[in-house]
Order: structure tokens, then sequence, then C-alpha cells
């Protein structure tokens, strides 16, 4: 049986969730207990139910994230149920959360896990390797286990039933870290769970030129992204490159405009069901890796492409 | 300051991957291998504390023999000494394990991870060895500092930035932007082939994974291009052809 760690933004569950309670649900032919730290918010746990959570356990007292805590007692509210496998989304919160739940747990721990579980022979899982390059089939040779899958790899199933909330406290637990300030990118889609994602590189000449790219966004309802000069040299904030050495995103849709297509930033987006390269050079490299071209320069195709999404909008 | 900075050694950024033995094998024929791009951000930054604060720097890789030259390299940035823990590393909780031992023996006040090493991307070493010895983790630190027998720190959430402080000892990992990495100069390098490499071998512990098989990623179809003039047939195509936008 395997349980998921319910992960909330201030008592909200994202659809990355409601996908980990989908997969546990399908590998347990059934009902999924779920832990959560800290109330949800009102209709949240109905949410969960809907994609076979039968029972949520919500564990209270814990007043801000440290990843020693939230190991401790995640661990803890599985196994007092008599949970040993458990299902976690790949978020940042979850890396650093996944392996300590594992440890106590004394199970196998597999990330970026991106297809159901085979068990034919064993328990094989598939998961992406050389960031975004390959694949690879991996053996969970203990007894429990922990996943972690990456975000829009498997299916959101309905899988509808009743839902009952257990309320337990912090076992004890006290951290050593201190949080002293947060500051969120409010209302964004966040880019690693966004389905559709606009990216623009160095031929966008400068930070100035990006309201276009996020007009385009908005409009198709995207997160946007960028290649690493663009980062390096600050034109936009660092947690929007994605490739090799930054994110590893698959969206359903990727649109990259200005961006020559260099194996480092291929590795990160190429798992992206479908790619659109706009690029004024015919022999960017993008166009190989690509399902749709443009040649063409951006400051004509972007206001086009605008017009047609306002277009289609009405 | 006693910092321990553990390093992966991992294919070019540049590499492009295949797979011998019936997809059993990463193909390493003719793959020049580096410093994980992460761990020389570690690295860097463990110098500059250490440099500012005084005490030392330790390497630590779990890896065959392959992997001194690029341990070297380490040496020649500016680690005081090294530590191979002689094993293939294809297994994150058992390199973890391997190093959470080097570790306990060692009386170290801090320990630095890469957020991922660009192989494998398993992400996990970090949290790991923090459950492994008990000690807080923070992932994906923008910004690592030490103050007064404090740690300070910057880190990616989903969606933003957080700051945070903590006790020490302390695991962190590196993330983009926390520093600029340095290279060795040849000064560097010349000091780097007399400072102490430590080969020891493996604790004996079973892997909790292995891998099976590897698959590449499926080719793609030719691209379809759009003419420029008509750019806006595009958005026609992905609504009404390919069904993936609203
Ligand atoms: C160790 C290492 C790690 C790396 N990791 C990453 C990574 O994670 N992510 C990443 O992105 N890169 C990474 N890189 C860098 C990578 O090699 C490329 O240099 C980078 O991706 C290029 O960015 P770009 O396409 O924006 O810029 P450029 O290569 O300068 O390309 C700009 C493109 O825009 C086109 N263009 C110019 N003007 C216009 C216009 N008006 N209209 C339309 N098109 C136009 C040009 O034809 C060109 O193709 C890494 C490199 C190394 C060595
Ligand atoms: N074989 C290894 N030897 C030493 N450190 C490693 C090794 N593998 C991974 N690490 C460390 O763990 C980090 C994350 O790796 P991973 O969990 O494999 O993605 C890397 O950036 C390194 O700091």
């Amino acid at each position: 049986m395997f349980g998921i760690y319910a992960e909330n933004s201030e008592g909200v569950f994202k659809k990355s969730i409601l996908e980990a309670a989908s997969y546990a649900s399908k590998i347990n032919g059934g009902q999924v207990t779920a832990v959560c730290i800290g109330a949800p918010a009102a209709g949240e746990a109905e949410k969960l139910s809907k994609y076979g959570v039968s029972k949520l356990i919500v564990v209270e007292g814990i007043n801000s994230f440290d990843a020693q805590v939230y190991g401790k007692e995640i661990a803890k509210a599985f196994s007092d149920s008599g949970i040993t496998n458990v299902v976690f989304a790949n978020t940042y919160e979850a890396k650093s959360i996944a392996p300590r739940v594992a440890v106590v747990l004394d199970a196998t721990l597999v990330s970026n896990v991106i297809d159901y579980p085979n068990t034919s022979n064993g328990f094989v899982v598939k998961r992406g390797v050389f960031s975004g390059k390959g694949f690879a089939f991996v053996s969970m040779n203990k007894g429990n286990k922990v996943i972690a899958i990456t975000p829009n790899s498997t299916e959101l199933i309905e899988n509808p039933v009743g839902i009952s909330i257990e309320n337990k406290t912090n076992s004890g637990s006290n951290g050593q870290t201190q949080i002293t300030s947060t500051s969120k990118a409010g209302g964004k889609i966040p880019l690693t769970e966004a389905e559709i994602v606009v990216s623009a590189g160095r031929g966008m000449k400068g930070p100035e030129n990006w309201g276009m790219v996020e007009e385009l966004a908005d409009l198709l309802g995207a997160a946007t992204a960028c290649s690493k000069p663009v980062s390096d040299m600050g034109w936009r904030p660092h947690n929007e490159h994605v490739g090799q050495t930054g994110i590893t995103i698959k969206p359903n849709l990727y649109i990259a405009i200005g961006i020559s297509g260099a194996i480092q930033h291929l590795a990160g987006v190429s798992s992206s069901k479908v790619i659109v390269a706009i690029n004024k050079d015919p022999e960017a490299p993008f166009f190989k890796a690509a399902d749709y071209g443009i040649v063409g320069d951006a400051f004509e195709v972007l206001p086009q492409l605008i017009q047609a999404a306002k277009s289609a909008k009405n | 300051m006693k910092i321990l900075v553990c390093m992966s050694v991992v294919p070019d950024t540049t590499t492009k991957i295949t797979f011998t033995d019936n997809n059993t094998k990463f193909n390493t024929q003719g793959v020049q291998f580096i410093i994980n791009p992460y761990d020389e951000l570690s690295l860097t930054r463990a110098l500059e504390i250490t440099e500012k604060s005084g005490g030392s720097v330790t390497v630590v890789n779990v890896g065959l023999a392959d992997a001194d030259a690029v341990i070297r390299k380490a040496l020649a940035i500016g680690a005081n000494d090294a530590i191979r823990i002689n094993a293939e590393p294809s297994d994150a909780q058992f390199v973890a394990e391997q190093i959470a031992a080097i570790v306990k023996a060692g009386a170290y006040d801090m320990v630095l991870t890469g957020r991922e090493s660009i192989d494998y991307n398993g992400g996990q070493v970090c949290g790991l060895l923090g459950a492994l010895l008990d000690w807080p983790s923070v992932n994906v630190c923008t910004k690592i500092d030490v103050e007064n027998g404090t740690a300070l720190f910057e880190r990616d959430i989903d969606g933003g930035r957080q700051s945070l402080s903590s006790a020490l000892p302390v695991v962190a990992s590196a993330q983009k932007d926390l520093c600029e990495p340095r290279i060795p100069n040849m000064k560097g390098i010349m000091a780097a082939r007399t400072k102490p490499l430590t080969v020891v071998e493996p604790a004996g512990i079973d892997k909790a994974s292995s891998y099976v098989s590897f698959e590449s990623p499926a080719p793609k179809q030719a691209v379809r291009m759009i003419d420029a003039a008509n750019a806006g047939q595009l958005i026609d195509i992905l609504k009404n052809e390919a069904k993936i936008i609203a």
C-alpha cells in the first residue's frame, strides 16, 4: 500500500499532488492515505478524495518548514498507520523531505519517476536521467519504497471516495533552522508545473523586450522561462533558467523564441510534448528538436502570435 | 570551520548520451569527465568561507580510480585534501551512507553537496546525509554564509525564495547563483600534485537500487515549418490540430 505526502501551499493542494494521489491509487488498486502538515483549506480535502484519497492525516503543531522535523513527523505519521511506501510529487519541498522519510522508513528512494512501476519481475520504475538525454529503468531493492514522481508525467485519474480526517500533533521533533523571510512570486504559475511554457533567449536582445514574451505567456496561460545566458546577464531571474544546469521541465507545449538550441538547453526541455522554435536563423539547431518551426524575426513574429492568441480567445 | 564538499564526477555537458551492452550501460567511450557543475559552486563557496574565517576544505568522492584526475582538479581549485571512497557510485543511498561514515569520523562543521548531479539527477544526497547524521539540511541554496557560529542561507522554494539560519553542523546543497565557480590556475595545479588524496575502501552496504537498463528519448519527427508572414497560423494549429492550447 502506497501513501502520499500531500504538500500544501497555504492549505491548498496543487495539481502535482492530485497526480501523486492518482498514481498511488492506481498502484494500490483503490484507496490512498495521505499525510499533510497543517490543516487544509476549506474544500481541499474533498479535492483529494476525488482522486482516491480516503484518509487524510493532518499533523498539527509544526509552525514553519524544517526538513528535519518534516521528515521525522511525516515518516512517523505513515508508519503509525502501518504505511511504509510513499509517493511524493517531486517539488523542491519534496526533494528536501523524501530522502529523510526514506531513511526513517528504511526504504529505497527513487526520484524523477515518470511512469508506473513494472512489477512483473521485482519492482522497476522508469526515471529521467542525464538531464533529459535518457531514461533508466531502476529496480527498487528494499521492501519499503519511496517514489518521487515528476510533475506532468502521469495522468489525473478520477476515483471519487469518501474521506476521513485524522488529526495528530507533532510528536516532539524540534527544528534547528529558523526562517527569517520568504518571498513568493505571487500568482505566477510555477515553471515545473506549467503545462505551457513560453521561453526566450539572447535573440530578444535585452530585458526591455520581454513585455511581448510575457504578454503571449499570459494569453496562453503559460509560465515564462529563459536560456542560461539570459539569466546569467540578469535579464531574467535565475529561477527561469531551464536546461542542463537549470530546471528540467516537461510541459505539454514549449515555445522557444530566439534560443539557438544548444545541447545543454535542449537537455532541460526536450521531454516537452510539443516544441515550437522561432528563430531568424534557418540553421538554428533548435529546429531539429522542434515539432513546429517559424524562421523569422521574433520582433515581427511575436506581435502576430499575440494578435492570433487574442482572437482565438474571443 | 571544517567543511566537507561532496563531489560527483559527471560527463561533460556537451556529451551525446548513448548506451552499450544491450542498453544496460552508459557508454563512456570518448566521454570527457568533469566536476559536477553544482559541486564546483559548493567547492568555491567553501573556499570563500574558510578564506574569510579560517578552516579547511576537504573534498570527498565515491568513485573508482578513473575519478582521480578530476579530484586533482578540485585540489587545484583550492581544496586542502581529498578522500576517495573506492566504489562504483551507482546508488545515491549507497553514496550517502559511505559519505556519512566519513563525516562521523571527521568532526566537520558543514557538509556541502550540489543540488543534483547532472548525470543521474537524483538530488537526494543532501537530504539523505541530513537524515543519516540527524543534522539539519537546507536544499538548493543560492547563498551560504557563516557568521558567529551560525549558518545563513538563501534557498529556492517552489515559486519563490527564502532566507533562513541554522545551527552548525549542517548539510546544504548548492544551486546556481551561489557564486562564480573558480577555475584552477598554474600555481594551484602545481600545488595539487602534492596535496593528499586518500583512498579508502567502502563499508559493506547493500545497494538500495540497481539500474536494469537505459533508453534514449524517441527521435523527433521532422519539424513542420510555418511561414513567418503568416505566423498567427501557429496558434490555430496548436489550438485546433495539436489541441494543446485552450
Ligand atoms: C557547462 C555548461 C552548462 C550549460 N547549461 C545551460 C543550461 O542549463 N541552459 C541553457 O540554456 N544553456 C546552457 N548552457 C549554454 C549553452 O551552451 C548556450 O550557450 C545557450 O543555451 C545559448 O543561449 P541562447 O540560445 O539564448 O543564445 P545564443 O546562442 O546567442 O542564441 C540566440 C539565438 O537567437 C537567434 N536570434 C537572434 N536575433 C533574433 C531575432 N531578432 N529573432 C529571432 N531569433 C533571433 C539567433 O539566431 C540564435 O539562434 C551551458 C553551457 C555550458 C558550457
Ligand atoms: N559519487 C559521489 N561522490 C561524492 N558526492 C556525490 C556523489 N554522487 C553525488 N554526490 C553529491 O550529491 C549531490 C547530489 O547528487 P545526486 O543526489 O546524485 O543528484 C552532488 O552534487 C554531490 O555533491
